[in-house]
């Protein structure tokens, strides 16, 4: 086996195994589990830069397993599968860090990590997926992975949002398989490439594309959580801030919106899926979903939920992105994959720090929040105003090239779901800031558990990863032309899909 | 070969001799040797094709042959692989002088030496003689239980075997009447040659039948639940495990050789055992849904996951069908064994047998929890494990041959089996106060059950190997 080989695989390894450890660690050894954990962030961020500075200069990495005859589980790392690896790692190295602080004290950490650490090597399984096999069975661990964590608090709600949540993604995941075994029946393999591979087949397989399309998209739409199948996803807000954050913001919806891409430019090719009119049918309900996310984001008071149903509606801007037929919207599909990433994470890791410095989970509870937790609550507001598409933030690069690519591809109406859907995120994200800033602060916190001391309002490591994510939001909205910065990056994948072969 | 059948009649009689004590470890020494000879059997047949080996000399018809290829090879290799860890599983298990143990050891010899001689038979009638010899030592396994419950399931079993047998044992007996032979080998061309008389029909129909009664498939599989929920938990593995796959392997046997010309002929017959294997995969699942113990949970999900071993006759045109079946036996022996271990070690520890007494475990047993999680996975049918590959393949060759029923049958079992795994989960991940403290449990229970569950999901990884041998020495 050679280096290039290998050097999947130990990405893959980075989190695994540290995960394998930990579980057998015993509950009291905090510091070897954190050692641990972040000597396996850091390791995977390592590699996934050996991987990137490699793929730069060029370099192929691939490496493939014979699971059974004519069927392999397949690796490799390609523009796009990076973009979102290197999302992911960069992530999980600040929402460890986050979370060691979250779960300070409290039991059942060992599993928490374990699992936590299965979660993202299932969601690099995913992204470095050569073919649609390999994609499943990393899909199907990350659902299993993901229910432990949802459940870890160990209540008759957490366990009521868990059975949901599998049940959706379980449901969703069979649809998912009945299309792919049907794909594989047909053509003999599933591998990802450029433009897609099922015009082979010739029009007249028409009809059967058609119907595996919609099975394909239906077991990833719940996952995205798309309109209708969006229902797992706020009542998900039980688990833990840091899994609401990595997982329920990143890597599960992620890994939904990110096969779509799949599915539309390397199974099923732009044109292809185009001239097969089924980009305008996801476009609308992308365009439904985001609406309605935002419609009811609008009326819950429990800021997670909040956030929940803004999240439903961000997501449904990558597979607007990706139905927009021409470069520009899937620029900012794909640009928005990486961006909405890093602006949700920040809002959840301070809605976390909310709900454990002070015990507040509700938006009618953060009148003068602000001035108690100044630096979360900026960071807040930044990751707020960006996901409003304010200038300067990430989001509005995002916006801009939605909004571009709706018109270039001659639908305008998608335009007009972008405006009208940034004007109920000002609707829903404004009061909050405002109760931050403008309103008094109440007498006594609900349920003050981490004092503040100077301007350190809570403990560092619930600090540092919010701020660092808000900056990046600014850095990617202010600087978007540097070199690696997502829009550069999306830039280059798009040009390659629509270059003419 | 021979050592095969030997072995552990060996040490079935020498645990008789020495008592529970020493006779487990006899039986352990016994069986870690009868892995390392299926091993050797497995690289001569893959290197050399299928072997036989004439009974002290006397070669057929005056003596017995035995006969492995590649079918016969992964079945021994499944049957030794599971019940060496159960065999540690066991011995930690009964306590020390305890009643249940002393026939356990010479009963479980015996039973697989049985199941030993039925994969390496090549004759219909040893085949009865080692079937009836199988039936009889389960059916005695289940008995040595104790209590009354044991006793009756016990009964129910024995009647259904002797039922079961005798329709196969009636079936031998008419084709031997036509034929003149008894012998698999000799037979395959002459009942292939020309129009079969309505003997031989009757005959074929007789063994079938009595096999089915023998695997549980539905309508048949009344005696199931009771005996393999009622009796303690490693016999339940062996029974679930690997018992009840010997019949399974007997069908296939004759379907794909001496009856596979009626079999063509009549296509109804594999089309009724497809739709017998749904029913029993949505019968099986629901009782298993709404089962209150734990152990008939489980067993009722043996009833559901044999269903579809017999979803592929049917299909058996595309040679990734009969791959399916006998990856699916493979998987589910593993998993189904590991989840009969995990949920001895749960009733050890709670000390009974509710599904809902199991709140909050998950976090005072996790290891155990995590083994019932793994063979939850290989047995929804989830990635990466081989009951994963088992599906898609079997899939693949419903939508090959435009079965789309099939297909759906298959998926949907899959979300059922999910339905009655997570029940299991969901209790245990509550964080309830426990009732009363916990009883200790060995940590040999707990790693055995995790190490077959591990292995069932790991397989995946081997599927290529798995069918490579079986491919090997021309199977059928």
């Amino acid at each position: 086996m050679t280096a290039n080989e290998l050097l999947p695989l130990a990405v893959l390894a980075s989190s695994l195994v540290p995960g394998l450890v930990i579980f057998t660690l015993p509950e009291a050894w905090v510091g070897t589990r954190s050692a641990l954990n972040l000597f396996g962030a850091l390791a995977k961020l390592a590699l996934v830069g050996v991987l990137l500075a490699g793929v730069n200069e060029g370099q192929d990495y691939a490496v493939r397993y014979e699971a059974l005859p004519g069927l392999d589980i397949a690796f490799k790392a390609d523009g796009l599968g990076l973009l979102f690896v290197t999302l992911s790692a960069l992530l999980w190295l600040l929402t460890t860090l986050y979370a060691i602080g979250y779960l300070e004290g409290s039991p059942r950490r060992s599993r928490f990590f374990g699992f936590f650490s299965i979660c993202v090597t299932a969601t690099m399984g995913i992204a470095m997926a050569a073919n649609l096999f390999t994609f499943f069975v990393f899909y199907e661990l990350l659902t299993l992975s993901t229910f432990p964590l949802v459940v870890h608090r160990g209540t008759e709600q957490a366990m009521k949002a868990g059975t949901l949540y599998l049940a959706y993604t379980l449901a969703g995941g069979t649809v998912l398989l009945t299309g792919i075994v049907w794909l594989h029946h047909l053509l003999g393999h599933t591998e990802f490439a450029h433009g897609g591979i099922v015009a082979a087949l010739g029009p007249q397989a028409a009809g059967q594309l058609k119907v595996i399309f919609v099975l394909l998209i239906a077991g990833l739409a719940v996952k995205a959580a798309l309109v209708p199948l969006h229902g797992w996803l706020p009542r998900a807000m039980v688990a833990p801030a840091p899994v609401s954050a990595l997982l329920h913001a990143v890597a599960v919806v992620k890994a939904g919106a990110f096969g779509i891409i799949r599915i539309v430019y390397e199974i099923y090719g732009i044109e292809l899926a185009q001239s097969l009119e089924l980009l305008t049918p996801l476009a609308v309900v992308a365009a439904a979903t985001i609406l309605w996310g935002s419609l009811r984001a609008l009326f819950q008071d429990d800021l997670k939920r909040r956030l929940a149903f803004s999240t439903v509606s961000q997501v449904a801007y990558i597979v607007l992105g990706v139905t927009l037929f021409g470069p520009v919207g899937t620029v900012g599909g794909l640009v928005h994959l990486v961006h909405q990433g890093i602006m949700k994470v920040t809002l959840f890791f301070c809605a976390g720090n909310f709900a454990e410095t002070l015990g507040i989970h509700k938006v009618s509870e953060m009148d003068g929040a602000g001035r108690r937790m100044p630096v979360s609550a900026l960071a807040f507001s930044v990751a707020a105003l960006g996901m409003m598409g304010a200038p300067l933030t990430a989001g509005a690069i995002s916006k801009a090239w939605l909004v571009e690519g709706a018109y270039a591809a001659g639908m305008d109406w998608a335009a007009w779901v972008l405006w009208t859907s940034s004007l109920l995120n000002a609707a829903y994200f404004l009061p909050i800031l405002w109760r931050f800033w403008f309103r008094r602060t109440p007498a006594a916190w609900p349920h003050e558990r981490i004092a503040a001391r100077g301007w350190r309002e809570t403990s560092w490591l619930l600090l540092l990863p919010p701020l660092a994510t808000a900056l990046a939001t600014l850095v990617a909205g202010a600087f978007p032309h540097i070199e690696l910065s997502p829009l550069d990056w999306a830039r280059l994948i798009a040009e390659r899909e629509y270059a003419p072969r | 070969m021979a050592w095969l059948i030997v072995l552990p009649l060996g040490w079935a009689s020498l645990a008789f001799l020495l008592g529970p004590g020493r006779g487990a470890v006899a039986a352990i020494i016994g069986l870690a040797a009868q892995l390392w000879l299926v091993a050797d059997l497995a690289a001569a047949v893959s290197a050399a094709g299928a072997r036989t080996h004439a009974v002290g000399g006397w070669g057929a018809p005056l003596g017995i042959d035995l006969a492995a290829d590649g079918l016969s090879v992964v079945m021994l290799l499944l049957m030794q692989a599971v019940a060496l860890p159960l065999a540690v599983y066991a011995r930690a298990y009964f306590a020390p002088g305890a009643d249940e143990s002393r026939y356990f050891w010479p009963m479980t010899g015996f039973l697989v030496a049985a199941a030993n001689a039925l994969f390496l038979s090549a004759d219909l009638f040893n085949l009865y003689v080692a079937l009836e010899l199988l039936g009889l030592a389960a059916v005695g396994l289940v008995a040595a239980g104790g209590g009354a419950p044991q006793l009756a399931a016990a009964l129910r079993y024995l009647l259904a075997t002797l039922v079961g047998s005798g329709a196969y044992l009636l079936g031998v007996a008419a084709l031997y009447g036509t034929y003149g032979t008894v012998s698999i080998a000799t037979l395959t061309p002459l009942l292939a040659a020309g129009q079969a008389p309505a003997l031989v029909w009757i005959a074929g129909g007789a063994m079938l039948a009595g096999l089915a009664v023998k695997t549980a498939l539905f309508p048949f599989h009344f005696w199931l639940p009771p005996a393999h929920g009622g009796a303690p938990a490693p016999v339940s593995a062996l029974l679930s495990g690997l018992v009840v796959k010997a019949s399974f392997y007997l069908i296939l046997r004759l379907w794909l050789g001496p009856l596979g010309e009626l079999a063509a002929a009549a296509p109804g017959a594999g089309w009724l055992l497809a739709l017998l294997g749904s029913a029993a995969i949505l019968w099986g699942s629901f009782q298993a849904i709404r089962a209150a113990h734990l152990k008939m949970l489980i067993a009722y999900s043996t009833v559901a996951q044999l269903g579809y071993l017999f979803l592929i006759f049917p299909l058996l045109a595309a040679p990734s069908a009969a791959q399916a079946g006998v990856m699916h036996v493979f998987a589910h022996g593993f998993a189904k064994a590991a989840m009969f271990a995990a949920a001895g070690a749960l009733i050890r520890a709670t000390g009974q047998d509710t599904v809902a007494g199991l709140a909050g475990l998950a976090e005072r047993l996790p290891l155990t929890l995590f083994a019932f999680g793994l063979a939850g996975l290989t047995l929804m049918g989830l990635p990466p494990s081989a009951g994963f590959l088992a599906k898609w393949q079997l899939i693949e060759a419903a939508l090959a041959q435009g079965y789309w029923f099939v297909a759906v049958v298959v998926l949907a079992g899959g979300l059922l089996a999910a339905f009655y795994v997570l029940r299991v989960l969901r209790q245990a991940f509550l964080s309830a106060p426990a009732a009363g403290a916990l009883r200790p449990v060995p940590r040999t229970l707990e790693w055995t059950a995790f190490a077959l569950a591990a292995a069932s999901v790991l397989l995946g990884f081997r599927g290529v190997d798995l069918l490579a041998l079986l491919a090997a020495g021309g199977a059928p």
